[in-house]
């Protein structure tokens, strides 16, 4: 089979890191297939946190930790209380699209500029991307140990007691936490297009 | 019961933790396979690399460790209810010890249990056995994939799916070609075909637990497996559905009986990390053995 228009870049050179908070000029450098080390403060959100900013719009004010520039990672970690604190045992991404109904609103009101998760997201997340200069990054679903170790620390947590460990939203300090573009701003789509193309096939093998 | 429930414990150790050999091989080869330089071989090699690293720390593979299934076979004598005491209790230990993520959420309050037990949570499936051996197979599967699974009641027009093996490949094909990456490919696909509902989703779970080696005791079987498989992986879909050659690994199908006017098909999707273990207890000197 041919290989993808989006084929990962993964020699080191094409390497990209990025730091954040990003900015727009920062999401504007990101393309499909863009393999990237992020460094810096990511939030971690999935299903309970989605609902929950999509409902209450909350201002910025009332959130403990600064959304704008943030990457949003769809994450439910395992992790252990100790007496010198949080430690990250397990987390890897769970699947972005059961928040596709939120997401589009969570990213221009709060001001993401990039969502991370595993499988992809729908038409209005695409949308938004494009409308509001983010970007969707995608990491290695099951790899929850490998990506446990680019956490460099878990700095502090919101919704602990409310929501339980793994809907809480998680403030991690991570170097070299990898991931690929597979949605960018442009409006371009990693999973789209393989989704087109297995359609193709699929209609072939059940015609 | 004490050894037991230390037992059931180290069976969630090592479920959790430990990738079955079979499963980590062939992940091996799809590597393999895969072109260097492709986003499906470097997906596999961090794959393979989180599968050494949680082995090697007895941390588990995977954040979500599902909800826990247990397959027993109970020889005649042992208390079922004992038994699901001790399972319970192992369950709350386990949770803490290894730990797994609390995943048991109450639909009425949404509060989770923070222990992995709750009304049905852990699933239990217990039947009797004859012999004087307790095998309780262990099932951690991540919600991610089993969120992709599908049930169909053929005939289904769209997918010219007919009451017959070959409309079982159709209904095969829609649900992996559905799932795309959702569910983390490479897939290991159980399939259950038979007379009502809740007994063909079962059935396909259970395919989940066979060695990826065996070979269908039905030839016609056998065969649809390869043919599905192959089928499957013409779909492009890959690792984590980011485009390869490797979409699924294995298929498995399971058939009972049905009715004249019944022709269900359960579609269970695993993800790649198709965790499981076996306990065997030896009834008569409690002495027990956990393997993978």
């Amino acid at each position: 089979m041919a290989n993808s228009k989006f084929e990962i870049r993964n020699s080191k050179l094409k390497t990209k890191q990025i730091t954040l908070p990003l900015t727009k000029d920062d999401v504007m450098k990101l393309h499909v297939g863009d393999m990237v080390l992020i460094n810096g403060l990511l939030v971690t959100g999935r299903d309970k946190v989605h609902k929950f900013l999509f409902h209450e719009r909350l201002k910025a004010e009332q959130i403990p930790f600064n959304l704008k520039g943030m990457i949003l990672y769809h994450c439910g970690p395992i992790i252990r209380k100790t007496e010198k604190g949080f430690k990250l045992i397990a987390g890897g991404p769970t699947t972005s699209m059961r928040v596709e109904i939120y997401e589009h609103q969570i990213i221009s009101e709060y001001g993401l500029l990039g969502v991370m998760g595993k499988g992809g997201m729908g038409k209005k997340t695409i949308d938004a991307l494009k409308k509001n200069s983010c970007v969707y990054l995608h990491t290695i679903g099951g790899a929850a140990v490998y990506l446990a170790d680019r956490v460099k620390r878990v700095v502090d947590v919101w919704k602990l007691k409310e929501f339980g460990m793994a809907e809480a939203m998680w403030l991690f300090d991570v170097a070299d936490f990898p991931a690929v573009v597979t949605m960018d701003a442009y409006g371009e789509s990693l999973h789209e297009e393989i989704e087109k193309r297995s359609y193709s096939k699929f209609k072939r093998l059940i015609k | 019961m004490l050894k037991l429930l230390d037992s059931i414990v180290e069976l969630y150790k090592k479920a959790a933790s430990s990738l079955p050999p079979d499963v980590e091989n062939a992940l091996m080869s799809a590597h393999a396979k895969e072109t260097k330089g492709t986003n499906a071989n470097s997906i596999l090699a961090t794959i393979l690399a989180n599968i050494r690293l949680a082995r090697k720390t007895g941390r588990p593979i995977c954040q979500d460790t599902g909800v826990p299934t247990f397959f027993i076979k109970v020889p005649c004598g042992v208390s079922h209810i004992e038994l699901k005491k001790a399972i319970i209790k192992a369950t709350r230990i386990a949770t803490m010890e290894i730990p797994l993520r609390p995943n048991a959420v109450d639909i009425l309050t949404e509060e989770n249990t923070g222990d992995n037990t709750g009304r049905g949570f852990p699933i239990l499936y217990s039947e009797e056995t004859k012999g004087k051996t307790l095998t309780i197979d262990l099932m951690l599967k991540g919600a991610g994939c089993e969120n992709a699974g599908q049930i169909y009641k053929l005939p289904v027009d769209e997918l010219k799916a007919e009451r017959d093996l070959d409309g079982v490949r159709r209904c095969v094909l829609d649900a992996v070609y559905k799932a795309q990456g959702k569910g983390c490919p490479p897939y290991i696909i159980g399939v259950g075909i038979g007379a009502s509902k809740d007994q063909v989703t079962r059935l396909a779970k259970e395919q989940l637990l066979r060695d990826l080696k065996d070979r269908n005791k039905y030839n016609v079987l056998a065969n649809l497996e390869k043919r599905i498989l192959n089928d499957i992986n013409k779909l492009g879909i890959g690792p984590l559905g980011l485009g390869g050659k490797t979409t699924a690994i294995v298929v498995k199908i399971g058939v009972n009986h049905r009715h004249p006017a019944s022709y269900f098909v359960d579609v269970s999707v695993s993800c790649w990390a198709n965790r499981r273990a076996r306990l065997k207890w030896q009834i008569r000197n409690s002495k027990f053995e956990i393997r993978n």
